[in-house]
């Protein structure tokens, strides 16, 4: 498995490089690069649906941020830390990393042996129950339907929560503005 | 602790993601760190279901395989439903920072506290 700390690694640096680097620009293309290399991970981890679904996902976040960030002006205007920004930041993510550390030494399966006393049902029964061979999409859209429905519902509200936000303001609201004084 | 490691090093991603976003002053770099711990939650439950040597969750006509040998297909669905409200949340959040950005003129949430009044 030395494919995936190489690119574990690689994510790594690449979120290092976005989240340090004065342009905005290059910080969007190195978070490209993270989220393509999540996706290639997702390959080797055996989910390719998620791989796929991965590769949609972040060219459109991609495209979206370069929207953001594609006036020049807005590129190179550099903003740095908060006050206390960086002690701030590194001691909360210390304390986080330490709590998680503890965490996974406590309860965590060992990485390649999955507790599947419950997941075990979808593999032995998907293709009797649900006639579909691939068992993810048996379980998204048949087992827990619900599940995609309450996504779809998700993605509908924020849609419209962008619509709303992006709308150019009408001039009708300006009349009744001048209206009322 | 080598059974460990790729935990340990999805949760220095996530650690990132963090930093960021509580110590930068910029907008986008926040929505980036957003975005990088998101990614890491993803990855940390990816890397939860995967069973060494294990196949895809996908059977086939053509050859035996069998429902023991494959990784757990669970998580993978339920990332699958992440990972598109994850993009809905991001693009949300660019919304907000755009309408900010043409609000302000600047990216920088110190300013705009100035402005506010």
């Amino acid at each position: 498995m030395i494919e995936l700390y190489v690119l574990i690694g690689l994510m790594i640096a690449g979120s290092l490089i976005a989240i340090e680097v004065k342009n905005l620009l290059s910080a969007v293309v190195a978070v490209g690069v993270v989220g393509l290399g999540l996706s290639i991970i997702f390959l080797i981890l055996k989910a390719p649906d998620v791989a796929l679904t991965q590769i949609v996902v972040e060219i459109a976040a991609v495209v979206l941020l370069i929207r953001a960030t594609l006036n020049r002006d807005i590129a190179m205007k550099y903003c740095g830390n908060r006050p206390f920004g960086a002690i701030m930041g590194i001691l909360f993510t210390g304390f986080v990393f330490v709590i998680a550390l503890i965490t996974f030494k406590d309860g965590l399966n060992l990485f390649g042996a999955p507790l599947m006393t419950v997941s075990q049902f979808y593999p032995l029964n998907a293709i009797e129950g649900t006639g579909a061979t691939n068992v993810v999409s048996a379980i998204i859209l048949d087992y827990r339907a619900y599940d995609t429905l309450g996504e779809a519902t998700v993605l509908f509200t924020a849609v419209v929560g962008v619509l709303t936000v992006m709308r150019s303001p009408g001039k009708k609201k300006e009349e009744d503005l001048q209206d009322s004084k | 602790m080598d059974a460990y490691l790729p935990y340990v090093l999805c949760l220095v991603l996530f650690c990132i993601g963090i930093y960021a976003v509580i110590s930068k002053r910029n907008i986008i770099k926040i929505i980036i760190g957003v975005i990088i711990a998101e990614y890491a939650v993803n990855l940390f439950l990816i890397l939860v279901a995967y069973k060494a040597g294990g196949r895809s969750p996908i059977f086939s006509r053509t050859q035996e395989i069998l429902p023991e040998a494959m990784v757990d297909p669970l998580p993978h669905a339920l990332v699958l439903t992440s990972i598109v409200i994850g993009l809905a949340t991001t693009a949300f959040l660019i919304a907000l920072a755009v309408r900010l950005y043409g609000k302000y003129g600047t990216f920088d949430i110190s300013r705009m506290r100035e402005l506010r009044g």
